[in-house]
């Protein structure tokens, strides 16, 4: 190490003035993080000039103990244990200006089961910090000792498929659309026909409230007689995310109690709401028996960009945390940003028991959920029923596929749009039970199903050729290689 | 109406041959599969009558079939539906649940509305063949 990046003794590091935080013990190449730590990977684009290794310490600095100048007063703590330390810089694979810092803190910074406290540390103020041009949180590795003082999920993907009675199958759900301007009447419609036709869910979108054009409790009540209705004509549970989201916490409460009233298994709540309204929500629906759906709306502003923001592998965790059990989580093939490697990050860490270390799809810690519920992803957004063949083998089985605009959009109705959907799904899981190929021969086994199903040869014939095939902004940076032995 | 619970509800019924092909890949993952039967299709109803225990190291769905096909001697104008147990840790649950019999007519349900106060509404759903006494509800 080089003679400048060494550790000060007491005297020179803590006389007044202004030091490199890499001096004040912000950077210590030789730690090993303990098991207890929360461990965060930022990828820093430092300010031209700036010492990576500089800024990785300023990053760690200015996300636990640091000031910009020396005060006396850290004497008065074990200042040592509560300096975050950057223990490992990397260049980032082909981004020349960029670096992946691995930052460790100590598990008594933070307050057990708050997202608030974690977030306000680790993203509070250093995302600002001017020697950094960019800053983003790739990935953090929660320890089990703070994992545990979680909820996490009210309900927990096994006990709501219990609770639905619906096994072996993704969920199908739609969003009900237009997504503004329908009177409750005429909503419950939408949602009597999609769940009819055979879906299981139908969704209120993220900025459906309680406006003018229908108030909340509009909404709800008509809502409830078409799942009841639904129901009753199928012999299956259905269920409708009543979105519950309000401008208080207080008005929250008073719309989740109609919904548990009216007997909805679940309801609906929207990431902008914030991480202390989630987990209060989070608490509300266990302790009522509900399933909580959490719509990301406005992750986009933070999430998409490689460069800057936090990924929202992170999001994920904070929202397992949190204790939400569905969660928007891409599409891959659909209108939405969602590179195919980089979902299947999120898509584990919602589902899986413990994540390994998969750099290829972006998870770059094993993390143990130490029995956490699992979150169900969600998949909404320009998908429809040509595409389940790929659908499936992306996502896998325990996911809410939702087709808005694929069930509502289809020729001859939104009930046979429902059952296009729910043909679709149940033929291609067949096929890949009864070990078909089903990704090379999807088209083929679809085809087969529209025989005897004619929405399905309808929705197949109307949407054979969308596909939404952009660059994806967000892809991993390591890429596997075929190694040569 | 067709009850359409389970997870193959909207493909036409299935063979024994395609019965035999999805108990095998449930087998091959490592789950018991399991016989049930009932004559009340109500969507919360879920405990249905188990035909034997679920069958715990059976390694040929053959063996699954003959007992279905044992089971529809009995309760041949019944649900009847398999279901495949995961015992593994963080599911232990179900994993496949699949109707393979159902009466030959089928009612459907009564959707009963109790007006309660202002504008609320309480539904109950009551499948029409459940006024008579289990056991004489099918033909």
């Amino acid at each position: 190490m080089p003679d400048g990046d060494k550790k000060l003794d007491a005297k020179a590091r803590y006389s007044a003035g202004v030091l490199e935080y890499k001096k004040m013990g912000y950077w210590e190449p030789d730690y090993l993080p303990k098991d207890t730590d929360v461990i965060a990977l930022f990828r820093i684009t430092p300010q031209d000039g700036v010492d990576p290794i500089e800024a990785a310490a300023a990053v760690a600095g200015e996300s636990s103990t640091a000031t910009w100048t020396v005060v006396w007063t850290d004497r008065l703590t074990a200042c040592e244990k509560y300096r975050a330390k950057a223990y490992r810089v990397d260049p980032a694979p082909n981004n020349p200006n960029e670096y992946f810092a691995y930052i460790a803190y100590e598990l008594d910074l933070f307050e057990p089961g708050s997202i608030a406290n974690l977030t306000a540390s680790i993203i509070g103020n250093v995302f600002g910090f001017k020697p950094l041009k960019a800053l983003r949180l790739e990935d953090m590795r929660l320890p089990v000792a703070y994992v545990k003082t979680f909820q996490g999920p009210a309900t927990g993907i096994v006990v709501e498929r219990e609770r639905l009675n619906c096994y072996g199958r993704p969920l199908l759900g739609a969003t009900v659309k237009p997504k503004l301007g329908l009177s409750g009447r005429n909503y419950g419609r939408v949602v009597y026909e999609a769940l009819k036709g055979g879906l299981d869910f139908t969704k209120d979108d993220e900025n459906i409230n309680s406006q003018p054009f229908m108030h909340w409790r509009d909404r709800f009540l008509y809502c409830m007689e078409a799942v009841n209705r639904a129901s009753a004509s199928t012999g299956e549970v259905k269920g409708t995310y009543l979105n519950v989201t309000a401008g208080t916490m207080e008005e929250m409460y008073k719309r989740a109690e109609f919904a548990k009233e009216l007997g909805s298994v679940i309801i609906m709540i929207d990431l902008v709401i914030g991480y202390t309204a989630i987990q209060s929500m989070a608490k509300w629906a266990r302790d009522n028996d509900m399933i909580l759906h959490l719509h990301r709306a406005g992750h986009g502003t933070y999430t998409r960009q490689k460069t800057h923001g936090v990924s929202f592998r992170v999001i994920a965790k904070w929202m397992r945390l949190a204790g939400v059990d569905h969660i928007h989580a891409g599409t891959v093939v659909g209108k939405l940003e969602g590179d195919p490697a980089t979902t299947k990050g999120y898509y584990d860490i919602c589902r899986e028991e413990q994540n390994s270390v998969s750099l290829e799809t972006g998870v770059f810690f094993d993390q143990d959920w130490a029995s956490l519920n699992k979150v169900m992803p969600v998949a909404s957004g320009g998908i429809h029923a040509g595409q389940m063949h790929q659908l499936i083998h992306y996502l896998g089985e325990d996911v809410v596929l939702q087709f808005g605009g694929g069930t509502i959009g289809h020729p001859q109705g939104i009930a046979a749009g429902a059952t296009a959907n729910r043909v679709a799904l149940e033929a291609m899981v067949y096929a890949r039970n009864a070990g078909r190929d089903y990704l090379a021969e999807g088209p083929t086994i679809l085809a087969e199903a529209a025989k005897t199903c004619t929405p399905l040869r309808e929705a197949l014939d109307i949407w054979k050729d969308v596909t939404f095939d952009y660059a994806s902004t967000d892809a991993p940076d390591f890429v596997p290689t075929t190694s040569v032995s | 109406m067709r009850v359409t619970q389970g997870t193959f509800s909207f493909l036409p019924d299935f063979t024994d041959q395609q019965i035999h092909e999805q108990v095998q890949y449930c087998i091959d993952n490592g789950w018991a599969v399991s016989i049930e039967y009932t004559d009340d299709p109500h969507p919360r109803n879920t405990y249905w009558e188990m035909w034997g225990h679920p069958m715990f190291d059976n390694p040929d769905a053959a063996a699954v079939v003959y007992e279905l096909n044992e089971c529809r001697k009995v309760y041949g104008s019944y649900y009847i539906r398999i279901i495949a147990f995961d015992s593994s840790p963080g599911w232990e649950s179900i994993r496949l649940s699949f109707i393979v019999n159902r009466p030959s007519e089928e009612p459907g349900f009564k959707l009963s509305r109790t007006e309660v106060k202002g504008r609320n509404i309480q539904y109950s759903i009551t499948p029409y063949s459940s006024d008579k006494p289990q056991g004489s509800r099918y033909k």
